[in-house]
């Protein structure tokens, strides 16, 4: 199961989707948003969307000082919230910056696949998809 | 969930000391609502009467509202100061990123206050604000490249919004606007010229918090409905499939259309320039403000070739609205669609108000067919109808102020003519600009009337509608619409709803929306704080000179019949008589 950016040409950049997003995570305005509608160098140029795409080998994982993130066999990773100590090292391992940050918790934020957000998409950019990711194993971190 | 982010909170940027400063403003925010209820009081707190709107006294006030951020569409920046272009109220509403942005970064509303030495730029990261020297921005040729600079120094994309000025702005030219998001604008009433006068190149406004909702379960349902009745209702399909470029052939058709100064209400090219054939030929993308499922933003696509260079083009995109079309469209006799888009893209690089640079253009062409003015006072210019590379050419020596009488164009129509004469065509109401609507008495009556002489003040036009069906209206029945929707206006403005969303806030969505943000009042309440905001902005204007007896009607406007047929002067008069009345008496 992953978020998938079926045609970010069409985003118009309203951002329902990171309001969505922090709706899911019980809160409201932007602080919890897991996904992120920013311009491709200005509006004329278009949006990019950005949220995690489920890398098979995600670097944030293996990155994790404390093996907080565990690698899901439907593809992601999960935060173990009490594993984590809030360094960042994932944040920056992700190199298409899809790691948000709550800054309440001083946590990372990163999608968990729910596709509450595409609900809010008028027109269809994103989609939550099945896909059937295989993860190899034994590549140093925990898996689910 | 951080419930202390409260919208009562105010930034205050002094920008002749570099110094800011917060303060909680429960006072403000729990009587006046917010956005323009709210601004009107920092106004009236910070502006010294009578001063100088180029004072470093003249204060900016930005201010949001209690749903922007928790709902959908009320994402509009309402900013407030004194105008240079009227020397009166200056309000001017803006939406792209600008609201969203405030509220995240923990604003109900910013003053800014004093001028800078040198040029700066001011952003505001959360809690934080920099003062940033900006005086290699200054004197750029565009406002889209400053901003692109701009894009590329601060941080925090997707979470943000810059609002910048142009050239015109720099230099103070009475009607520049402050652009935000590249294609949305504080067009009206001279903002740009504030910020220009203050030193000010842009302001750039950055975070992302939590909001307090005084139950979840509740919240979401009522969003819900308003997403879904902006997603799926038929009442915002006209602002989101052709836009508001559907009014040019619907306002041709009914003789509305503002055509060469008005010489016409209707335009024999009007085809060529409706939204039906630019989104056939030109659509190329469209856009949305944040938190606004709507996407109303029209932007062409201009390919152009480099006359000098074979194989190599540039792709420019623009955008384009009703206003605009009307005013450097049907306005100027235009109907070659590239020259038109090609003199957007120029005053959009420029930072002026595109509504009253077609005006004043409009009125620049007809003074030269009169023969009030010659190639003698234009530069060797002759402008005709429809002749875009002379239009742009008039523009560029605006902008750059060349001679007395670009000077005087520059400070609009209202002025040009009082020099130069061709008063009686010069189509401002209240020192504003004329905008696209020539639908009849209520109209007129809106713009000279309205507080910020505005079509968006009361929608006269769509008062004029029911005199185009019913013709015995009296001046009073019309004079009770237009001042009962402006009163009604005060709350959208207030949590700053968008009007083109007004059809899905009706009060009782109002009402339940914000007890949910916060703030529980009935109906009743409702309605006397907005005949309060309403009577207080008429407070200030006349504090500022504001008179009725002082406006000028241009003769042309009765000369020209309208879509509710040729309009009777005494008629107009006792229409406004009576506005004039009903207002007072709320004083």
């Amino acid at each position: 199961m992953r978020l998938e950016v079926v045609d970010a040409e069409k985003c118009v950049g309203c951002q329902s989707c990171m309001f969505a997003c922090t709706r899911i995570h019980k809160d409201t305005g932007l602080s919890k948003t897991c996904i992120g509608i920013r311009s491709a160098g200005g509006m004329q140029r278009g949006f990019m969307v950005i949220t995690c795409i489920a890398c098979e080998d995600p670097p944030c994982a293996r990155v994790c000082p404390e093996n907080a993130l565990l690698v899901r066999k439907v593809g992601g990773v999960l935060l173990k919230k009490e594993k984590c100590i809030g360094c960042g090292t994932c944040v920056k391992a992700c190199i298409i910056n899809a790691i948000f940050w709550d800054e309440d918790n001083n946590k990372p934020l990163i999608c968990f696949y729910c596709g509450y957000c595409a609900k809010y998409c008028p027109y269809g950019v994103i989609e939550l998809r099945k896909t059937d990711i295989e993860i190899e194993k034994g590549m140093g971190v925990q898996h689910e | 969930m951080n419930k202390q982010e409260s919208l009562s909170k105010v930034l205050y940027i002094d920008l002749a000391k570099r110094h800011f400063y917060k303060e909680i403003r429960d006072d403000l925010f729990g009587k006046y609502i917010g956005g323009a209820g709210v601004a009107l009081q920092l106004l009236k707190e910070e502006c010294p009467q009578g001063i100088d709107p180029y004072s470093p006294e003249n204060p900016i006030i930005f201010s949001v509202g209690h749903l922007t951020g928790l709902f959908p569409m009320a994402s509009k920046t309402v900013a407030m100061f004194k105008s240079p272009h009227t020397g009166n109220l200056g309000e001017s509403h803006a939406g792209g990123r600008s609201a969203i942005s405030i509220r995240m970064a923990g604003y109900g509303a910013i003053v800014i206050k004093g001028a800078s030495v040198r040029p700066c730029y001011v952003a505001i990261h959360g809690d934080k604000v920099y003062f940033r020297d900006a005086s290699t921005l200054w004197g750029m040729k565009s406002s889209i490249t400053a901003g692109r600079f701009i894009r590329a120094k601060e941080s925090s994309s997707g979470f943000r919004t810059i609002m910048r000025i142009g050239p015109a702005g720099e230099k103070m030219l009475p009607f520049s606007c402050v652009t935000t998001e590249t294609f949305r604008h504080f067009g009206r009433l001279g903002l740009g010229a504030v910020f220009g006068s203050k030193k000010l190149k842009a302001v750039v406004v950055s975070g992302k918090r939590s909001l307090p909702v005084s139950e979840m379960k509740e919240y979401s349902k009522l969003y819900d409905l308003i997403f879904k009745t902006a997603t799926e209702s038929p009442l915002m399909k006209k602002y989101h499939e052709i836009g508001t470029p559907m009014n040019v052939l619907a306002l041709n058709m009914s003789n509305g259309l503002p055509t060469r100064n008005l010489k016409e209400g209707t335009f024999e090219s009007a085809e060529k320039i409706s939204g039906e054939k630019i989104a056939e030929g030109y659509l190329g993308k469209r856009l949305a403000c944040a938190h606004c499922p709507v996407a109303c933003i029209h932007i062409a696509a201009l390919r152009e070739p480099y006359h000098d260079e074979p194989f190599f083009y540039k792709t420019t995109m623009i955008g384009y609205d009703y206003e605009l079309l009307y005013a450097v469209g049907s306005m100027l006799g235009g109907s070659d669609v590239d020259g038109l888009l090609k003199i957007l893209d120029r005053i959009e690089a420029y930072g002026l108000d595109c509504m009253s640079t077609g005006v004043v253009l409009a009125w620049m062409t007809e003074a030269m067919e009169r023969g009030i003015i010659s190639e003698k006072e234009t530069n060797g210019l002759r402008l005709n109808w429809g002749d875009y590379p002379s239009y742009i050419e008039a523009v560029k020596m605006m902008v750059e102020q060349q001679n007395d009488f670009y000077k005087a164009l520059s400070r609009g129509v209202d002025y040009v003519s009082s020099v130069y004469g061709g008063q009686d065509f010069a189509l401002s109401f209240g020192g504003n600009e004329m905008p696209g609507y020539h639908t009849g008495p209520a109209a007129h009556a809106g713009w000279l009337a309205g507080a910020r002489h505005s079509h968006l003040d009361n929608a006269g036009y769509a008062v004029d509608k029911k005199l185009m069906l019913n013709k015995e209206l009296l001046p009073d029945e019309l004079a009770d619409a237009i001042i009962a929707e402006e009163i009604w206006r005060q709350i959208l403005s207030s949590l700053v709803i968008c009007f083109f969303a007004r059809e899905i806030y009706t009060p009782q969505i109002v009402l339940e929306a914000m007890k949910i943000s916060g703030l529980e009042l009935t109906e009743e309440k409702l309605g006397r704080v907005a005949e309060e905001i309403y009577a207080e902005k008429y407070r200030f204007k006349i504090r500022e000179g504001f008179s009725f007896n002082k406006l000028r009607i241009p003769k042309r406007i009765f000369e020209t019949p309208s879509s509710a047929g040729l309009i009777d002067e005494n008629y107009l008069h006792s229409l406004l008589n009576s506005i004039e009345q009903k207002i007072n008496a709320r004083l």
